[in-house]
């Protein structure tokens, strides 16, 4: 069985309360010692899902996540997490994760690993002519607009604050106009 | 939001989501937060148990949250107007609003202009109708020599706002309300005197929405009348009440700020048009005014928070003018949104998309034309932890790889925990999250590709030029480093950036406090955007969030205080909360026109006479007491709208049917459908592909309302919960909810597979019969409405097709995208797809 450390606590706690009547502790210090967050180092993280904003610790050792549970100090959740995120440890140690970039050919009927730098290079030759192709310095108005209109982007909500500023920054740089996101739907 | 900003200012959750502890009454109407924000139920359930507090229930299916509720009513999905404008005429019929506060911080007492007609007196429209688009200039205000707006302070002149809302809505009473609706009328009733029982300086009422407000012909309008009823009320701005716009993902409410959409530029600012030909001109047309002499008018500071944006993109690489002029501009009413982006695509006017931690073909309203549209583009990028329907809808059901001429890209990226950075959720509070661990393989966090892919877009303009190649290579970028040829994106940098600096050393007048001078040196980090300015001295990403990195503190996201000196629940020191860590928007119209609480006992600011000082949450609008300031600042009168004027469909929310429906009448007026929406099937608009049914009259192949919705166990399209086995297990896949009548009608069994199809679709799904679902009585008929849930697509699936290395789910799911049956048409203002409203067929059986 796996118990998570609030559970632990939970279960610890209620032995604790009969404990009077004689039951060793005994069992319950080796199961302490098989924790699964031992050495763990703790970090915290905010749910990805709905828009709660739920609070969650992460546990880490060897460089992999060993546990996730909700995080008693938020004011907003206090240690509460729905199925979801009470599932965020599936999300990240997942073997279906994408962990190389992928290419697939005009016609082609199967995927290919690609290594980053070829495929950046050929996606900022793409943009380059798509963009310098479609690109309207003076509308049919005659006012200047300065726009890339061959090139669309759609998302992410699923971005932090950050990442909207920069890639808002990359799309309006580029001239882009069609820029939407799951605001929309 | 467009309804929230029209009415209060700012399109945002006006309070929390610990607040809804304070609350005495919760309507729970266009939204599931039982199943859909789960967490959120133990405020609502703490009210409850600690103050008494009810819970009311409004929706076509008897869901989690009905469960939870102490009144539940059925709806027929569409008809929130006609149901809630019922109520705004019993509140008027009964006298149960609060009239201190209607007076004094609404546009009550305006004076609109006579020749304004409303619906009642106008065949269905208000006035100014002309070829699917409103003129407005009827929906004005009578204003004296000095510009003034006249007023009526008794409410009683027939042209005041008050007895223009009152007249409107005498339409709405029970019967008719009643049929439209298909809500017993002593349901009505029961619902409209519990809510109605907020309207009391001691009581607090608050209202929850969410998508099932949203997606509709009339979305904005829906969560308007809401608005009045809350302004009606009294209810915005103190704790306990508010709208309660319940965000569906993480970070929307910070990709909104961010404005990753076509009609806005970061903190709200308008995208300029091709006839803004310069700054000036924009700050010109672009920045309200009012002649009201005690409004703040907080948006006449407009230019300051462009000439600060822009200094953001280009430092000073560039001058103000020459930044402006180097942007993008939009047609002036031009419509670049989601429906018509696909719709342009379909047509072949994009050769490249980005698809960024997006999965359109799944979450794109009618999805076989936005799988169909990706297949005209020369090139596309999508970026998600998973493989997902968009990144290989070349190799989806009916789909020809060989015939599909698009180069993908699927670039995987990190998970939330695998890099650091800020979301802000519903409440507007931005919250950081830490790196737990690395990506995954040689997964990067978006941060990293976007600069990567930056950097080596401005190499290829720095070598090659091409058009206005100054936009793209005096971007600043000072968000990272390279390490060999990887870039590490530092969000702690852009964070700052988002805050904003002063660029040049500057003494300044405090914007508070006459007199007192404060000098900044270059690169000092600005306080808080009322220090912002228009001459380029400043810089700040967005100004919103002016003020969330601290000279001192650092950056406020991360804090994690567990002070509540009110006790309400504001925890001001848990990390910060936009605009400047405010809590409770509005809150100045929590206190009378003297400054004290409506509700002593659930005082959100309170003056401190001694020191001459709000305490509480960060006042909103209050001005000093006594002195007439109207609270509600980002309107430029100062007051919020009863009356809207800056909506595409109406001042004043008016009942029409969903473009598909199943009636052939609208039973308020001759007019049957929203006259302002965007018909694509109209010649020169859509395309081959789109299809509706039931719009003129009721069409027997779809006799069916069908609704779309979410369940607690996934996630919008699936794209992160389908890959999980504890998650598909629990919801496993497509299924279709149905009533015991309409399942005995059909021959259908629970578990039997079945086809539902719309006129642009169909989805195979199994059958839920269930009691959760009741005919509607509409007009002594009988109608049937349906549910399905939206989070499913073929890539989980086990009986795809399987190239060797394919990525296969551990638990696979069933069914495909709920979207493959919905509409393409959207709400008038904000064009949101109308998918929770629409004509459908379901039979046992697949084809």
């Amino acid at each position: 069985m796996n118990v998570s450390r609030r559970g632990f606590l939970k279960i610890s706690g209620a032995i604790a309360a009969v404990s009077g009547l004689g039951i060793s502790l005994k069992s319950i210090s080796a199961h302490a010692k098989e924790l699964k967050i031992k050495y763990a180092k703790e970090t915290t993280t905010v749910c990805p899902y709905c828009s709660v904003g739920c609070s969650i610790i992460v546990s880490v050792r060897d460089g992999k996540v060993i546990n996730t549970e909700g995080n008693p100090d938020s004011p907003i959740n206090r240690g509460a997490l729905c199925s979801k995120g009470g599932s965020i440890y599936q999300m990240v140690n997942n073997k279906n994760r994408l962990g190389k970039p992928l290419y697939r050919a005009p016609f082609a009927r199967e995927w290919k690993e690609v290594e980053w730098e070829w495929a950046l290079n050929k996606i900022a030759e793409n943009v380059k002519k798509s963009r310098d192709k479609s690109f309207k310095k003076i509308n049919a108005k005659g006012e200047v607009v300065n726009r890339c209109e061959g090139i669309a982007s759609v998302g992410s909500a699923a971005m932090d604050n950050e990442e909207c500023f920069t890639y808002q920054k990359f799309l309006r740089g580029l001239g882009l106009v069609y820029i939407e996101h799951q605001a929309r739907i | 939001m467009a309804a929230l900003g029209e009415s209060f200012g700012r399109g945002a959750m006006t309070n929390h989501w610990i607040d809804f502890k304070n609350a005495d009454v919760f309507l729970i109407m266009g939204s599931n937060p039982a199943s859909n924000h789960p967490v959120s139920f133990k405020w609502i359930q703490e009210a409850v148990d600690k103050r008494g507090a009810k819970i009311i229930c409004v929706d076509p299916r008897f869901t989690q949250s009905a469960a939870k509720a102490h009144l539940y009513a059925p709806l027929r999905s569409g008809t929130d107007i006609a149901f809630l404008g019922g109520m705004i005429k019993y509140i008027l019929d009964n006298r149960l609003y609060f009239a201190e506060y209607v007076k004094n911080y609404t546009n009550a007492s305006f004076l609109v202009n006579p020749a304004f007609k409303l619906p009642g007196q106008n065949g269905g429209v208000f006035s100014g109708l002309k070829d699917g688009k409103y003129e407005k200039d009827t929906w004005s205000y009578q204003k004296g020599p000095d510009e003034v707006i006249k007023k009526d302070p008794t409410l009683s002149d027939p042209n005041c706002v008050f007895q223009l809302l009152k007249k409107h809505y005498s339409r709405y009473n029970l019967d008719v309300v009643s049929k439209i609706t298909g809500t017993p009328k002593e349901k009505l009733v029961e619902v409209y005197k519990l809510y109605a029982s907020t309207g009391k300086p001691n009581k607090a009422g608050v209202e929850l929405y969410a998508m099932g407000w949203t997606q509709h012909t009339v979305g904005v309008q829906n969560i308007r009348t809401m608005c009045i009823i809350q302004l009606l009320l009294g209810n915005m701005g103190i704790a306990g009440g508010g709208v309660a716009a319940m965000r569906g993902e993480g970070n929307v409410q910070g990709s909104t700020d961010y404005a990753l959409l076509f009609h806005i530029w970061p903190g709200y600012l308008s995208t300029p048009t091709g006839s803004l030909k310069d700054l000036a001109t924009y700050n010109e047309k672009q920045t309200p005014k009012t002649k009201e002499k005690d409004s703040l008018n907080w948006w006449k500071n407009k230019p300051k928070y462009m000439a600060s944006f822009l200094r953001s993109m280009y430092g000073t690489n560039m001058t103000l003018d020459e930044a402006y002029n180097a942007l993008p501009k939009v047609d002036d009413g031009a419509n670049y949104s989601w429906l018509v982006l696909f719709d342009q695509m379909y047509k072949e006017k994009f050769t490249g998309l980005f698809a960024w931690g997006m999965n359109p073909a799944c979450s794109g309203a009618h999805s076989n034309k936005v799988r169909q549209a990706l297949g005209k583009l020369e090139w596309m990028v999508n970026v998600n932890l998973y493989d997902n329907e968009t990144g290989s809808f070349w190799r989806g059901p009916g789909m020809d790889p060989a015939k599909i001429k698009t180069e993908v890209f699927m670039l995987p990226c990190a998970a939330s925990i695998e890099k650091e950075g800020s979301i802000s959720n519903s409440g507007r509070m931005m919250q950081w999250r830490y790196k737990a661990v690395n990506p995954v393989g040689e997964a990067k966090p978006d941060g990293d590709i976007m600069s990567e892919l930056f950097f080596k877009i401005r190499d290829l303009y720095l070598k090659h030029g091409g058009p206005n190649a100054a936009a793209i290579t005096s971007l600043t970028w000072p968000y990272g480093k390279h390490v060999g040829k990887e870039f590490h994106y530092e969000p702690r940098k852009v964070a700052a950036e988002i805050n904003g600096f002063f660029l040049e050393d500057k003494t300044i007048e405090n914007p508070t406090k006459k007199g007192e001078f404060k000098t900044f040196k270059k690169g000092d980090l600005v306080p808080t955007f009322a220090w912002l300015q228009d001459d380029g001295s400043t810089s700040s990403g967005c100004w919103v969030y002016c003020g969330s990195v601290d000279k001192e503190k650092g950056i406020l996201s991360m804090r994690r205080g567990q002070a509540d000196p009110t006790g309400l629940g504001l925890y001001p020191e848990w990390c910060w909360t936009w605009p400047v860590n405010r809590r409770i928007i509005y809150n100045g119209a929590s206190v009378d026109t003297n400054g004290k609480p409506w509700d002593p006992s659930r005082a959100v600011i309170t003056w401190d006479a001694k020191e001459q000082k709000w305490k509480g949450d960060v006042p909103d609008g209050a001005g000093n007491p006594g002195k007439g300031r109207p609270p509600f600042i980002m309107k430029p009168d100062g007051v919020a709208s009863l009356f809207g004027p800056g909506l595409a469909d109406g001042p004043f929310p008016e009942h029409y049917e969903p473009l598909e429906c199943p009636v052939e009448k609208n039973l308020m007026s001759p007019q049957k459908n929203n006259p302002a929406i965007k018909r694509f099937d109209k010649k020169g608009v859509g395309s081959d592909l789109d299809a509706y049914s039931g719009v003129g009259t009721c069409d027997p192949r779809f006799p069916f309302i069908c609704s779309t919705y979410r369940v607690s166990e996934h996630w919008q399209t699936g794209v992160l919960t389908r890959w999980c086995p504890w998650l598909a297990e629990m919801q496993p896949g497509m299924f279709v909810e149905m009533s015991e009548e309409l399942a005995k009608m059909r021959g259908i069994k629970t578990g039997d597979k079945c086809t539902v199809s719309s006129a642009r679709g169909e989805v195979v799904c199994t059958a839920i019969v269930t009691p959760r679902f009741k005919p509607f009585n509409i007009d002594g008929n009988e109608i049937h409405e349906i549910g399905i849930p939206w989070h499913f697509g073929w890539i989980t699936t086990k009986d795809r097709s399987y190239n060797p290395g394919d990525k296969k789910a551990e638990v696979f799911t069933t069914g495909d995208a709920a979207n493959l049956l919905t509409p393409t048409i959207g709400d008038a203002n904000t064009m949101i797809p109308e998918s929770k409203a629409f004509m459908a067929n379901v039979v046992k059986g697949v084809k």
